[in-house]
């Protein structure tokens, strides 16, 4: 025992001291903490957005389809006078904001019956089945919307059971919102819970005392303080699908190229990698003002 | 106090930031005076095959190197090989190009086709082959013992392997009384129908469509377009888009459009009408008589190649008339040596003569083979639409 003792004291001497030091210095604890995540951040995220930034100034070489590094703004101007990625860049902004409106329409009675009205066990059992799709790969569930949409899939097998014509939604753009708003519902579900379940139930029962009736208190009460809950949720809806690729090459048809899509085959095909750095810069930037707006609106108090 | 650790992070993470970006910067200069002064070598490939170095790195079509016959490879030379399968011509050129190019230090051999090769050699991602150490190249059939798109200046970059035509395949079930000529795919009557590969080298069917069709345009190889004729195959294309269900990006995906009839005609690979009459969908396969585009695909060998000694042992091996005659039915194409005729027709009765292998070098004038399109086309005057300019109008096209 003496001689533990006497092998430990001079050990938690160092010890005491360093926590001394430490505990002068604040900073210095904040900073030795930070480190490791604030150079990860630094060097993955900023880094490679700065990369990309970088290369869209850059232009190709047509003969050898080498990256020549010098300076100008010619994948821009092609950006903006050429119609067609204008075209691509509306129709990309224009699902993902289909495909998060239908989210939020989808999500929000579903999280108001789990935060608000289930039975514990409902409750339980309808988070698993909510994240239950998240078990298996994404590709997997799209493969499997494929099937679903076919001409010969499990849709016109039950429609014609029905007596009704064919659907005809393979390899369409309604067949693209359909699978998008299917795959990114968890994360609209969730966050829109999270809000719900934390208004207290004394301000429903004071709306109710005060006279309004239910309509007047969902507007007034209940969906202001839902709202940051569907901002963060539209957020991650709305940036899924904007940066997608994968959904509309296997679900889309003829009319379905995605901004991704255009950068897919630009990278890939004519190895021009100025060019789709130039249009990847497009989503960071709807995506920055996307989270202006949505810092406004109280988003981030509701992750 | 707390305003003092906002103040540390925000000036700690701008000033690594700025680091950051300096490494960039410095990364990129660096390589350019690398890729600069390593242009000049011109050698025709090794003098000869050392030992080999006991691994080989493939990027591959699914089942090019099939254990059927690559097991007995791997058992003669003592090469194991580590495939990586790729889905598009695109893949295998970005895999290529990673970590730096020339196959990054990591791939040995890429299995690229005609729309592919050029684009590798002219980027510098290959090494000159010296043919003379692959015996069986000199029984090749002659067109693809130094095809243009493996050969540039009398150097070869690799050795051919196997080829087959683009096909026009319908359901035999939904499109009556069948179709013969590619004409079909620019048929209003199939709106909605139709399927193509999602590939700007697709724009070649068009302009071979025309080169038959529209004689006044004076097209002579689908792949050399001048601008006036490229502006009427793209026309051509914004037309015959309207009635496209779906571009396909990996030939499965065509392959399950046709299987669960949400397309009833259009362009795909021989291998998927076998997959297809496999699984019992009623289809059928038409050449039209004006020919068709095709592929040829060739073993390549990658600048930075670590087992140059077992990617030439490979290349050897893969060429020989037995190799050749069991891939060939395996994937459903056609070997370029024919000497594999009779050991098509041991395997399967009749396969020679199915896959074309017996036909008189005349045949070959009706299959127009990929190749990249570059701009000095041959006509002296440099005016021919490139690379770049094919997937730009791709783009338009399909966008």
């Amino acid at each position: 025992m003496a001689e533990i003792a006497e092998a430990g004291s001079p050990l938690r001497g160092a010890r005491l001291s360093i926590s001394a030091f430490l505990w002068q210095r604040p900073w210095l604890k904040v900073a030795a903490l930070l480190a490791l995540p604030v150079l990860a951040f630094a060097v993955v995220y900023l880094g490679s957005l700065a990369a990309l930034f970088v290369s869209s100034f850059w232009s190709v070489d047509s003969f050898t389809g080498k990256v020549v590094h010098s300076w100008s703004f010619g994948n821009f101007s092609t950006l903006i006078h050429d119609p067609i990625y204008r075209k691509i860049a509306f129709r990309t902004i224009w699902i993902a904001a289909a495909v998060t409106v239908t989210d939020a329409i989808l999500a929000f009675p579903l999280a108001y019956f789990m935060a608000r009205l289930a039975t514990p066990r409902t409750r339980a059992l309808l988070f698993v089945l909510v994240l239950l799709p998240l078990w298996s790969s994404y590709l997997v569930r799209i493969y499997a919307w494929r099937l679903i949409l076919a001409k010969q899939g499990a849709l016109n097998w039950a429609l014609n059971g029905l007596g009704l014509p064919d659907a005809n939604l393979a390899y369409t753009n309604t067949a693209m919102w359909i699978v998008f708003s299917y795959v990114w519902l968890p994360f609209m579900v969730l966050p829109v819970y999270a809000a719900l379940e934390r208004i207290p139930q004394s301000y429903l029962e004071a709306s109710q005392d005060l006279g309004a009736r239910t309509w007047r208190t969902f507007r007034t009460v209940i969906l202001p303080l839902a709202l940051p809950g569907l901002v963060a949720g539209s957020i991650f809806t709305f940036s899924l699908t904007l940066g997608d690729f994968i959904t509309p090459a296997l679900v889309g048809g003829a009319d379905s190229q995605f901004i991704g899509n255009v950068v897919h085959n630009y990278v890939g095909i004519s190895n021009n990698v100025p060019l789709a750095a130039a249009f990847a810069t497009l989503p960071v930037i709807v995506m920055a003002v996307y989270l202006v707006v949505a810092k406004r609106l109280g988003a981030f108090e509701a992750l | 106090m707390s305003k003092r650790f906002k103040h540390v992070l925000v000036y700690g993470a701008a000033s690594l930031l700025v680091v950051v970006l300096a490494f960039a910067a410095a990364a990129c200069g660096g390589s350019d005076s690398e890729s600069s002064g390593s242009t000049t070598t011109t050698t025709s490939g090794q003098a000869s095959i050392g030992p080999g170095e006991g691994k080989l790195n493939l990027i591959e079509w699914p089942y090019y190197s099939d254990p059927a016959f690559a097991k007995k490879f791997e058992n003669q030379t003592g090469c194991i090989i580590h495939r990586k399968d790729a889905g598009s011509s695109n893949e295998m050129v970005s895999l290529m190009r990673a970590g730096g190019g020339g196959g990054g230090g990591q791939w040995d051999l890429v299995s690229a086709s005609g729309d592919a090769s050029l684009r590798l050699i002219k980027g510098g991602d290959l090494q000159p082959v010296n043919v003379n150490l692959i015996p069986e190249w000199k029984n090749f059939i002659p067109i693809f013992k130094s095809p243009a798109h493996n050969t540039v200046d009398g150097v070869h970059y690799g050795t051919s392997l196997q080829w087959g035509p683009n096909v026009l395949l319908y359901r035999t079930d939904k499109v009556k009384p069948g179709v013969s000529e590619w004409s079909a795919l620019y048929d209003p009557k199939y709106k909605g129908q139709i399927t193509v590969p999602n590939n700007p080298i697709q724009i070649a069917d068009a302009a071979f469509y025309l080169m038959h069709s529209k004689p006044e345009l004076g097209i002579k190889d689908p792949y050399e377009l001048n601008k006036e004729q490229f502006d009427a195959t793209v026309n051509l294309l914004k037309d015959q888009k309207k009635l496209v269900k779906l571009y396909w990006n990996y030939d499965t995906d065509g392959r399950a459009a046709f299987a669960n009839g949400d397309v009833s005609l259009g362009a795909i690979w021989p291998v998927d009408t076998l997959a297809l009459q496999d699984k019992k969908v009623p289809v059928k396969e038409v050449i039209p008589a004006d020919g068709a585009t095709g592929w040829a695909d060739t073993w390549m060998l990658a600048k930075k190649a670590p087992h140059p000694n077992c990617a030439y042992l490979w290349m050897k091996y893969v060429s020989t008339p037995q190799v050749q005659a069991q891939q060939a039915l395996i994937f459903g194409e056609t070997p370029v040596n024919p000497k594999a005729c009779t050991f098509m027709d041991k395997i399967q009765a009749g396969s020679c003569a199915k896959y074309h292998l017996n036909e008189p070098l005349s045949y070959y004038d009706t299959i127009k083979f990929w190749k990249t399109p570059i701009a000095d086309c041959g006509n002296g005057s440099n005016d021919c639409m490139d690379y770049n300019a094919w997937q730009k109008a791709w783009t338009e096209i399909t966008g």
